[in-house]
């Protein structure tokens, strides 16, 4: 039977035999499908290739703002009738005058600078005038001057902060419409900021106080810093790179090398892939069980975040780890034990050594995820308000202390609009030690891979 | 601190234990070193591990028993005393056995051995004390409120005086519609992307778009969020729902949805990326071989054999979807209601984890303990996941090895 043609070759219609040159129908709507799915697939890396563009557009253009600060430079008449009370020169009686005093003295300043460059706007009030400068303006100069007591009863020029709307105002972001609808300012007083800053009062610079200024109240988005957050962070770091990577690379050895093959370490193995997978905010639970209720650590401490993002960390490293060591061919450990080197030998002077870049190269980005790392942190109580500076090493470890995404988090959470700009300013902060981290893990895959 | 003293001293004693063991080894040798067992250095270290582990294995105990209440903080100094009292016999004991035949190395090897075994099993720990802990405070809560209507209630309205209702059915409902659109524009996008890259890119193309599309996975997800929150929230808002007029909330469903979407767009890719890979050539050759145009290959060959194994990478990016956090904070809302709208703002279970346990609470009422079993629910659902799409995929490896 195999002679006989396929019977179902006579029900085909006769196709007209076409020119080798001329496509029929049926191809060109098969080639049509090709096209349409090649444009399927363009179109698909074009969308995610744009929202990576406009997600990180977006954040740069709003957080740049951050990195510049608007400064009023006034000459302040530190007046001895009020700053020293019973005239002594007294570092303690001077520190019981409180910022209230200051504010004083700081509002007198402002008018005297208005007026004497005889700025006339109809309709500025007073309160106008005085609102032109932070409410932290009187305690940098109330610090300024307990630093340097002798500074009393003269004249000196300060740059003091302005309010955060006048800094929006030569920002873009809040312009003489928005003003009139905001209680908060006025369009005189927009006026009178654009007059002083084309008589060079007012000046925009670079501002370092971002990176070093501690987070500050709702009035003053314009005095809050990113500091306390990176310092947070960095113990929180510091933590995780203490116990994360050795326990990873341990446990790692441990199943690549040494693990017989048995129920007990098959359970391990599903277990890391699992707890690689679980919710980080159920870690956060963990966390809040294990080590606050439980073990009674203080609440917004870094080592608490640490400890919570080890334990996530632990299979992010675990897993690359274990790639790194598998990738080092066995001919290297049968030549260590052929000269007689114990296994324990074989691995820690032959193998480790070798996978070490791999190993690196995971450890990194292990850290990057955790320094990303959000939501656990929330529940630990580290979206708590904090302005101080936790202490050094290691005390400063159960200090309470920010972090770096959870100082953005909280930021989104007040109301002022300015401190959507901080939030984008620590984004860029962030998303800068994540670039730096992941560069030194490509530099390091890069220079240091070996292809067996 | 005591202990931290007593650590620090136990440390001391154990390098000072490493030069002792090392020089005694020395001399026990005498002139020629080939007699000794074990080479120097490991009479060292056997020295001071046998030290450093007593002292350890006494301060761990001391911080468990004062952490479940056994000990009170008085006794702490009395445990540090205890393990230092430890190091000083570990380390006699150490010196005292050294000697020609001493094994110093298999013991030490013993020893670290021991150790990469007690690291691996903090997986396992971590795993029980995630059970327990949720476990524990679930059972608390049930003691408290009922378990049906906890399951089955259609509302959400916690009140810190108490009489709360609190049903996770709207919660469910909005975790489930927030990862649906996420889903809905991550996999086809991701999808396509990953063949296309496999397929027909070029070397080039794919040397610069894979590393970008990483770039999208390397970014944490409060950057997400804040996306949402500034930008696409009132985006929609603006050009779609109050044009529609279907709302007027600057965070809604729609907006976590996509957001999320765009996060999950790497996780499905690379993921399909890899099954893709997976398919061995010859299927392709076959194909191509018979007259059909790449996308009828892939659409006829290539993607039926790697769906087994696309299918584990969906369900993987809905455990995701399912456990993510940030994105919902800032995008979806926190009203809790079950609305077919999608831009309207509705909640999830993490955000409301969020909710119930941050600020000050009390971990004897309702209100609080009800994030436990929230967070019990999240973690059975994105585990039974999690266990399902592992097992699919690894199967799905092993078919074609």
């Amino acid at each position: 039977m195999t002679d006989m043609p396929l019977s179902p070759a006579a029900s085909v219609p006769d196709r007209k035999p076409a020119s080798l040159l001329e496509q029929d129908a049926r191809t060109k709507a098969r080639n049509a499908a090709e096209k349409r799915f090649r444009l399927y697939g363009v179109a698909a890396i074009a969308i995610s290739m744009i929202a990576l563009v406009v997600l990180l557009a977006t954040i740069l253009t709003g957080g740049a703002g951050a990195f510049r600060q608007t400064y009023l430079n006034i000459p302040v008449a530190l007046d001895a009738a009020v700053l020293d009370p019973k005239g002594n020169r007294d570092p303690a009686e001077i520190a019981k005058v409180l910022t209230l005093s200051y504010g004083k003295v700081l509002d007198a300043a402002v008018e005297a600078t208005v007026a004497r460059h005889g700025i006339q706007i109809e309709g500025l009030s007073e309160k106008d005038i005085d609102n032109l400068i932070s409410k932290e303006a009187s305690a940098q100069v109330r610090n300024r001057v307990l630093a340097n007591p002798d500074l009393i009863g003269q004249t000196v020029e300060f740059d003091v902060l302005t309010g955060g709307r006048i800094d929006g105002f030569f920002k873009g972001r809040v312009t003489m419409d928005s003003a009139a609808r905001d209680s908060n300012t006025s369009p005189q007083q927009l006026q009178l900021a654009q007059e002083l800053a084309d008589r060079g009062e007012i000046v925009t610079r670079f501002n370092w106080n971002f990176l070093t200024n501690a987070d500050a109240s709702d009035q003053r988005p314009e005095a809050a810093g990113v500091g306390v957050a990176i310092l947070g962070s960095f113990y929180m770091m510091l933590v995780v790179l203490v116990l994360a990577v050795p326990i990873g690379v341990a446990a790692s050895i441990y199943l690549e090398e040494f693990a017989p093959k048995n129920r007990i370490t098959d359970i391990i193995e599903v277990n890391i892939s699992n707890l690689a997978a679980v919710p980080s905010i159920v870690f956060g639970i963990l966390g809040l069980a294990a080590f606050i209720n439980f073990a009674g650590l203080p609440q917004s401490a870094p080592i608490v975040g640490g400890l919570v993002l080890t334990l996530m960390t632990l299979p992010r490293i675990i897993i690359p780890t274990r790639a790194a060591l598998k990738a080092v061919p066995p001919s290297i450990r049968d030549a260590a034990l052929g000269v007689g080197a114990s296994k324990m030998q074989s691995v820690f002077h032959h193998v480790l050594p070798l996978a070490t870049p791999g190993i690196l190269t995971g450890m990194i980005l292990g850290l990057a995820q955790a320094l990303g790392e959000t939501a656990p942190l929330l529940l630990i109580g580290m979206v708590a308000f904090i302005r101080d500076y936790p202490a050094g090493l290691p005390s400063g470890l159960f200090d309470p202390a920010s972090a770096l995404p959870v100082q953005v988090y909280n930021w989104t959470q007040r109301s002022d609009p300015a401190f959507i700009e901080r939030a984008s300013g620590a984004i860029i902060v962030l998303l800068i030690f994540l670039l730096c981290m992941n560069v030194l893990a490509i530099w390091l895959r890069r220079k240091f891979e070996r292809r067996w | 601190m005591p202990l931290s003293w007593a650590l620090f001293a136990s440390f001391l004693l154990a390098a000072a234990g490493y030069i002792v063991g090392r020089s005694r080894a020395f001399a026990s040798a005498g002139p020629d070193v080939r007699k000794l067992h074990s080479r120097p250095t490991y009479h060292g270290y056997s020295v001071a591990l046998t030290a450093l582990l007593p002292a350890l294995a006494v301060m761990a105990a001391g911080s468990i028993l004062r952490l479940s209440g056994v000990l009170t903080v008085e006794a702490m100094p009395v445990a540090g005393v205890v393990a230092l009292i430890a190091a000083i016999a570990g380390l006699g004991l150490g010196v005292m056995r050294i000697g020609q035949e001493y094994q110093a190395r298999n013991v030490v090897e013993r020893m670290v051995l021991g150790l990469l075994m007690l690291c691996s099993l903090i997986a396992i720990v971590t795993t029980a004390g995630i059970v327990l802990s949720l476990v524990f405070e679930t059972g608390h809560f049930f003691q408290l409120y009922d378990w049906k209507t906890f399951f089955f209630g259609t509302e959400w309205t916690p009140r810190f005086q108490g009489n709360s209702q609190l049903g996770i059915v709207p919660l469910l409902w909005g975790t489930l519609y927030v990862s649906a659109i996420a889903l809905l524009v991550a996999v086809p996008i991701g999808l396509f992307a990953a063949v296309y890259m496999s397929e027909y890119a070029s070397r080039r193309v794919r040397g610069f778009v894979k590393p970008a599309i990483e770039v999208l996975a390397g970014i944490p997800t409060i950057v997400y969020g804040l996306f949402a929150l500034i930008t696409v929230g009132p985006l929609l808002r603006d050009y779609f729902a109050q044009l529609l007029g279907l709302g007027n909330s600057g965070t809604s469903v729609l907006t976590a949805g996509l957001v999320m979407g765009i996060m999950l767009i790497p996780f499905v890719s690379s993921l399909s990326d890899d099954i893709i890979n997976a398919v061995p050539q010859s299927l392709r050759d076959g194909a191509l071989g018979l007259g059909s145009t790449p996308s009828e290959t892939v659409r006829q060959v290539v993607l039926p054999a790697a769906l087994p194994g696309i299918v584990g990478a969906v369900l993987l990016a809905a455990s995701r979807a399912i456990g993510e956090t940030m994105i919902v904070v800032l995008g979806a809302g926190a009203s809790a209601q079950m609305s077919l709208n999608p831009l309207e703002a509705m909640t999830t279970i993490t955000v409301k984890i969020v909710s119930q346990l941050t600020g000050d609470s009390d971990f004897n009422s309702p209100e609080t303990l009800v994030a436990f079993a929230l967070g019990l629910t999240l973690f059975v659902i994105t585990l039974a996941l999690n266990v399902v799409a592992l097992y699919i995929v690894r199967k799905y490896r092993e078919q074609y090895e």
